[in-house]
């Protein structure tokens, strides 16, 4: 650990035990109930707020996938909203197809185009707009994650590179007014499958299908990073050129993860459009890209609990505070920013792990006798508890980085 | 093409070249020297343009005569304005955070909201317009081609920037400090260099130079709290594409940026043409991903 330290690659001999297989009963108990209340939030919120939780759900989807990739693989990407907006907008313009009947949406013909183009044609059948709602932010994200992976930009110039994407999906989003809707996007949405969209009943299946889909999504990022391909990663974040001359190849794993982070913000995308009936680009743009990352940042990168806590709690705040208060929304913004980058790069959920190794550590530091103390007692906390504070957390091998 | 289009072409190339160049050349020493991700330079540059509005309001109280001084007096303010704010938030924020390149993005992005919610709460939402000197105002005829004198006086100023710089950089004594310690920070500090004030200096001169194109700036558009916004991550991709640590590479970024817009906005429209400038900068990278302009190293990381 000291070594790593000081070389400055924090690379920490990942413990043999991997997380999935040491839940504890207590976390098993806490999940499960977690789950129920979800499950169980339509019989106790109002329409209204089942809305709101339905739609920090997708978020937290995002999230989880946003996770993978910076808090376990070190890739930030600013450009995340793209993603999340190709999977609403594949979604939105099926639907949008559904409620005219297969005709021409009427802000085409608003900007003058006269005929539906081809690229639109296919979204009338379910079939195709569904899966293409995946498969497209999938394949973009394989395409320039394979090439600006394989150029080997990484770290900052990666993030730049995304939020390039963001600016360049955005304009071209709000250019082509005649073919994506414009900065007014896509909304009056009636039917999916000849299921009325605003009936209280369609929404609580779709919230329900969302709470799922999140249960699944974590579940599976859960399986993901505590096997073999979650090691890897983790060792790609913290030492990407020690990994290559191990013997593997770093490209293929970060377009990988890349690619399955965008897939799961397409997912994303797909329910938010389905619950809050309206996609703009204002949702892709890096504004909203970035805050993505705060929800992470905030309730602890590299803790997949965390991620889904963050995308949660940031959104129940903003939406509190924005709409009364928009000026101190804005400055309380900022500040999380500042307070998880400074003070708390683990997030709420780093803390929270580290707090009963903490708590020991002060109490061992009051118990001791004042007077001549040995090395290692005079600096309570730096080694040991440190250490011990680090194996508590939720993915053990985790430094700040 | 024919040759007035392209002349106008090329005038318009330089004129966006030298506006980026203004913008990025603070970069070039916050990103592109010291490595540090400072989301909150567009805010910075809005900041430089509300100096000039401000003083623009100081000289209306001046007489008449006077007025027309405003703009010259407006751009040292604005650089000692925004060096100030620089090295307040080298001095809180990014000094804590060397050697965490993503987490000094997160945490000046935050920074930049904050000010940017500043700005909204002194000056209003509403954009704020700075009058033009009587002596900006017009154009030279050349032939079929109207060089407004606006645009020539960003250039002067994106010239002299680039001249104090380059001889602030390579000749001075504090300027070849900052070099030794970007380059080899640990001999640097053994030879009796104060690496800490170094880093502070040199983040406040970066962030003065951002002060000085939001000034400049101000003849072009109306202000308002999302000017740096619009700017920021253009700059930022000059700087990349231009390869960073020498300012060769930002001023040929600068100018490829301006050529590259300038002729897909001419060839396709305003929206298209940004997102094909964007195309050939990425596919550019992955040619030569360090940027047109790189510093030899052997080093791995």
């Amino acid at each position: 650990m000291n070594d790593a330290t000081v070389v400055g690659t924090p690379l920490v001999a990942a413990p043999e035990r991997t997380q999935a297989r040491t839940i504890n009963k207590a976390q098993w108990i806490m999940g499960a109930l977690l789950v129920l209340a979800l499950l169980l939030a339509p019989f106790v919120l109002s329409d209204f707020r089942l809305s709101l939780l339905a739609r920090f759900l997708c978020y937290a989807i995002l999230a989880l996938g946003l996770d993978l990739i910076w808090g376990y693989t070190g890739i930030l990407s600013l450009g995340h909203g793209v993603y999340f907006g190709l999977g609403a907008y594949c979604m939105a313009m099926h639907l949008k197809l559904e409620a005219t009947k297969g005709q021409m949406p009427d802000f085409m013909a608003w900007s003058g185009v006269d005929k539906m183009p081809w690229f639109w044609q296919p979204f009338r059948f379910a079939w195709f707009a569904i899966p293409a709602a995946i498969i497209v932010p999938t394949v973009l994200a394989a395409i320039l994650g394979y090439c600006t992976f394989r150029s080997r930009i990484k770290g900052v110039f990666f993030s730049i590179l995304s939020q390039a994407l963001s600016i360049v999906v955005v304009t071209l989003f709000v250019g082509q007014q005649g073919y994506t809707g414009g900065t007014n996007g896509m909304t009056n949405y009636k039917t999916l499958f000849g299921y009325d969209l605003n009936s209280i009943s369609t929404q609580h299946f779709f919230y329900w299908f969302t709470a799922l889909a999140l249960v699944g999504v974590y579940l599976l990022s859960r399986w993901l990073v505590a096997g073999r391909l979650g090691k890897i990663l983790i060792a790609i974040r913290d030492g990407e050129n020690r990994v290559r001359y191990t013997g593997y190849d770093p490209v293929m794993y970060k377009v990988f993860i890349y690619a399955l982070s965008a897939s799961l913000a397409g997912l994303a995308g797909i329910l938010f459009v389905l619950q809050v009936g309206l996609i703009t680009p204002t949702e892709m743009d890096i504004v909203h890209s970035i805050k993505m990352v705060l929800w992470v940042a905030l309730g602890g990168r590299a803790t997949l609990t965390g991620a889904v806590l963050g995308a949660v709690l940031v959104n129940a705040a903003e939406n509190a505070l924005s709409e009364n208060y928009p000026a101190i929304w804005s400055f309380l913004m900022g500040g999380l920013f500042l307070v998880s980058v400074l003070f708390l790069p683990q997030g709420l959920m780093g803390w929270f792990n580290t707090l009963p190794a903490t708590i020991r550590a002060k109490r061992a530091k009051k118990s001791e006798p004042r007077g001549w103390t040995s090395h290692a007692s005079r600096n309570p906390g730096s080694q040991h508890d440190a250490a011990a504070a680090r194996d508590t957390t939720d993915a053990a091998e985790n430094p700040v980085y | 093409m024919n040759s007035d289009a392209f002349i106008s072409n090329l005038f318009n190339s330089l004129s966006l070249g030298s506006i980026l160049l203004l913008i990025a050349l603070g970069l070039a020493i916050t990103f592109g020297l010291m490595r540090v991700i400072n989301m909150a330079h567009g805010e910075f540059i809005m900041a430089g343009a509300y100096v000039a509005y401000v003083t623009q309001n100081l000289f209306h109280r001046l007489p008449a005569q006077f007025f027309g001084w405003f703009l010259i007096v407006a751009l040292p303010c604005a650089f000692l304005v925004t060096a100030v704010m620089g090295w307040l938030l080298e001095m809180t924020v990014i000094r804590r955070l060397y050697g965490r390149p993503l987490d000094t993005l997160l945490a000046t992005w935050g920074v930049s909201i904050m000010l940017q919610q500043l700005a909204r709460s002194i000056f209003g939402s509403m954009g704020v317009n700075v009058e033009t000197p009587a002596w900006l105002d017009g154009h030279w005829q050349m032939g079929h081609l109207a060089v407004p004198y606006n645009r020539v006086f960003i250039m002067v100023v994106a010239l002299v920037c680039l001249a104090g710089m380059y001889l602030f950089l390579y000749y001075s004594h504090t300027g070849r400090r900052i070099q030794a310690v970007m380059q080899n920070r640990d001999m640097a500090a053994c030879l009796g260099i104060s690496t800490r004030k170094i880093d502070a200096l040199a983040f406040a001169v970066g962030s003065g130079l951002a002060g000085i194109a939001g000034c400049a700036l101000t003849l072009l558009s109306s202000i308002d709290s999302n000017l740096g916004t619009k700017y920021i991550v253009d700059s930022f991709m000059v700087v990349v594409l231009g390869g960073v640590g020498r300012l060769i590479g930002t001023v040929a970024g600068a100018i490829g940026m301006g050529a590259l817009n300038t002729g897909w906005e001419y060839e396709t429209t305003a929206s298209l043409g940004k997102v094909l400038t964007f195309v050939c900068v990425m596919l550019f990278l992955q040619w030569k991903p360090m940027g047109m302009f790189t510093t030899r190293t052997r080093a791995l990381d």
